[in-house]
């Protein structure tokens, strides 16, 4: 998206090059392609209005006029604008003086609470502290079992009563818990609820006010759309927020929402969703989202994958071996499985900035199923011909074409990029080793 | 009995008084200017129409507009209406395709995390109950804590049977183990309830397909519906939604949940634009009778 942006920007540019200057109308035109990249992203379009007669504004008045790449300006102004609004809080949760501190979820039906209360209370016990679990939500069914079940898995304590009884009610009894349990914790997991929901609403302000909370913070899903603005204002005025939880960030929305919430109601955003597991709770970066609301592809989450992925160990013995020895299949073989732990190709590519736009070529797991073909031909080869693959002469070419299932041309790509890739270890061994992303250079320049 | 009606209009009324009461107040003003042009565009982008659709749905209105050389805003409004209906009005032919008499009818229930399958499961049971059908429930989400309870408690509520397994176990095995029940049991439906997924997880996504090939080991045709879930509040996103759930499973129609907040649920226009995939009912509240068949006509009439 970044680089449809940065080519539509171009364009624009492209056209007004020689003018010597540009009008505020060149700007406008930018601003234009600028709007549209927002607006795709699901920030509501008022704030792209204001947002957009603040860059202009700081447009107008730079050195953009002159700028020999006006349009790399133009994204350099709206990313810095994005990022001071998105604001830079420190992501943790303010905690009062006598425990137990309290936080409180709220938000929509399916945002998110259920799983995000039990990820904070996950996060709460490493960092040394002692959060209790409260079931608050008593009207969705199974929703206190679906608590007590994760909190279960992860040896948390959890408060639920059964029967009828007002969510009021259960915090305050949840709260006597806290104190004789010495939690130092209280995380209160609520029922999802319309923001126009008058009863419901008050039910909640109700709660709030049993419980004093340090934290209010509401769950909102990563792929709501214009509605977002509503639905948090009507929360904040009604009950006050001290803080956003953006779920479900791992998918491939681009959660203009947050940004809209933010510029809005100034609430800020504290932590990320990223995913099923429980500990998939990240503190929240602007400089990701934004580049993220722009399309810009998110390399610093990339990063991050890989390093949680790759195993050190194994990457610095490899770095020795090909020292010492060089590189062989069987190094190509357990780097290419490397990245595949890491997940689908599709996906990593997304995250690379200049490779989007491969995507669409990349569809129908082609690259998957690229990576499987190479494994397939390694693994077909004997492991002599691993370690020495100049023994390959025709006869063990097409035997390995057969045993893998593919034809010998295929057998031959697969060694000419093993040399590829060689050379490039070795010219790079000197420096460090690069570890892994060769193949996907690669893949990629072939396409 | 046309009762759905109503609940489309109540369903959407929040929506209407929010949003679509500005469209008909701009009508109001007499003469069609740039402005007239410029407002529309904004109504309709902060109803998540996208703002591709949106210049789409205004350029068609413009040339009707400039062909048949209106100039009053008011007939701005009924084309644009009829543009809207247009879009939306997609034949549905999930029904009864190629479904034998004996074999039960499976509709395979999908969608994001969140996106309110479950809840939409059980008002489907509930109306195929209410008119006398029989319907056996899949617990095909064994991932989620406490899901499986969940269903179990719709079930009872509903009045059908609920095959599940042990939380974690196989999904495929539920579903086929649903379907063989229906098949012995003679029930007319089966509904099998899915793990919320994001359509980027891979994994994920092969396990649905999984899930939908071995629903038709009975019955080449299962399942005759594949209904995604999709919540009225999702923005842009939804469109990649059902492109992805669509490659992966192959969509037949959409369950429009949570219509009752204040979110318009523009995103359809986009999916029936591009997708071709028909709107089939919207969920408009908590409770189980909160459910509507998908009328383009009725959609559109009670928001403008």
């Amino acid at each position: 998206m970044l680089e449809i942006l940065t080519q539509k920007l171009g364009r624009v540019f492209d056209r007004l090059a020689g003018k010597g200057k540009l009008s505020e109308g060149d700007i406008d035109e930018a601003l234009r392609q600028v709007r549209l990249a927002l607006l795709e992203a699901d920030v509501n379009f008022k704030v792209v209005k204001e947002f957009l007669s603040k860059a202009k504004e700081r447009a107008l008045g730079s050195e953009l006029l002159h700028s020999l790449m006006p349009g790399q300006q133009v994204i350099k102004i709206v990313n810095e604008e994005l990022i001071a609004i998105l604001g830079k809080e420190p992501s943790h949760l303010a905690s009062v003086p006598h425990p137990p501190s309290v936080a409180l979820l709220v938000g929509l039906q399916g945002s998110g609470k259920t799983t995000t209360a039990v990820k904070l209370a996950v996060q709460l016990k490493q960092a040394g502290q002692h959060p209790l679990l409260v079931a608050a939500d008593t009207r969705r069914p199974a929703a206190i079992e679906q608590l007590k079940l994760l909190a279960k898995q992860q040896d948390i304590p959890v408060y639920s009563e059964a029967g009828k009884v007002t969510p009021t009610t259960i915090c305050e009894h949840a709260l006597k818990e806290a104190k004789e349990r010495a939690s130092t914790w209280v995380i209160v997991d609520t029922q999802g609820r319309l923001h126009v929901d008058e009863a419901m609403m008050a039910e909640l302000a109700d709660a709030k006010s049993a419980l004093q909370p340090s934290e209010v913070l509401l769950t909102v899903d990563a792929m709501t759309g214009q509605d977002a603005v509503r639905v948090a204002q009507e929360f904040h005025s009604r009950i006050g927020l001290t803080g956003l939880i953006l779920t479900k960030m791992d998918g491939d929305a681009r959660g203009g929402a947050a940004l809209s919430i933010r510029f809005i109601t100034g609430v800020p955003i504290k932590f990320m969703g990223t995913g099923e597991k429980i500990d998939a709770l990240e503190p929240f970066y602007p400089d990701r989202l934004a580049s993220r609301i722009l399309g810009m592809g998110d390399m610093l989450t990339f990063i991050e994958q890989a390093e949680k992925t790759f195993d050190q160990q194994q990457a610095k013995n490899l770095e020795k071996k090909i020292r010492n020895k060089g590189f062989d299949l069987e190094d190509l073989l357990s780097q290419m499985r490397q990245i595949r732990k890491m997940g689908p190709l599709e996906q990593l590519v997304k995250m690379m900035p200049g490779f989007s736009k491969l995507t669409p070529r990349l569809s129908d797991n082609e690259g998957e199923k690229h990576l499987e073909k190479i494994e397939a031909i390694i693994l077909s080869m004997t492991y002599e011909e691993r370690h020495n693959p100049t023994i390959l002469d025709g006869s063990r070419r097409r035997r390995i074409a057969r045993g893998s299932g593919t034809t010998p041309k295929d057998v031959n790509q697969v060694l000419d990029y093993f040399y590829q890739v060689r050379k490039l270890t070795q010219s790079l061994t000197r420096g460090k080793l690069p570890r892994n992303i060769p193949i996907l250079q690669n893949r990629n320049t072939k396409q | 009995m046309f009762d759905w009606v109503k609940k489309t209009e109540s369903g959407v009324k929040r929506s209407k008084e929010a949003w679509f009461s500005k469209i008909t107040h701009l009508f109001d003003q007499g003469a069609i200017g740039e402005k007239t042009w410029d407002e529309l565009e904004e109504l309709l982008i902060s109803a998540d129409v996208g703002t591709e659709t949106t210049a789409k749905l205004l350029d068609r209105v413009k040339q009707r507009v400039k062909a048949d050389k209106l100039a009053e805003a008011l007939q701005v409004k009924s084309i644009l209406k009829k543009e809207m209906v247009n879009m939306l009005s997609i034949p549905n032919i999930s029904c009864h395709c190629g479904q034998s008499e004996e074999s039960p009818r499976v509709i395979l229930v999908v969608g994001v995390n969140g996106s309110g399958k479950t809840t939409s499961t059980a008002k489907l049971a509930y109306s195929f109950s209410s008119q006398g059908r029989k319907v056996i429930l899949a617990a095909a989400d064994t991932f989620r804590a406490a899901a499986i309870d969940q269903l179990k408690y719709w079930g009872k509520e509903v009045n059908a049977e609920v095959i599940a397994h042990k939380p974690s176990g196989d999904p495929g095995a539920v579903a086929f183990d649903a379907i063989e029940a229906a098949h012995s049991r003679h029930a007319q439906v089966v509904i099998i309830d899915t793990a919320g997924r994001l359509h980027t997880k891979f994994n994920l996504m092969e396990e649905l397909k999984k899930i939908k090939r071995i629903a038709a080991k009975h019955d080449a045709s299962a399942p005759h519906q594949v209904l995604l879930v999709m919540d009225a509040t999702t923005g842009q996103n939804g469109l990649a939604q059902a492109k992805y759930f669509t490659q992966a499973v192959g969509i037949t129609d959409i369950f429009l949940a949570k219509l009752d907040g204040t979110a318009r649920g523009g995103i359809v226009f986009a999916i029936c634009d591009e997708l071709n995939i028909p709107i089939a009912y919207i969920g408009t509240g908590e409770k189980l009778q909160d459910m509507a068949p998908f009328d383009a006509n009725a959609f559109v009439d009670a928001i403008l």
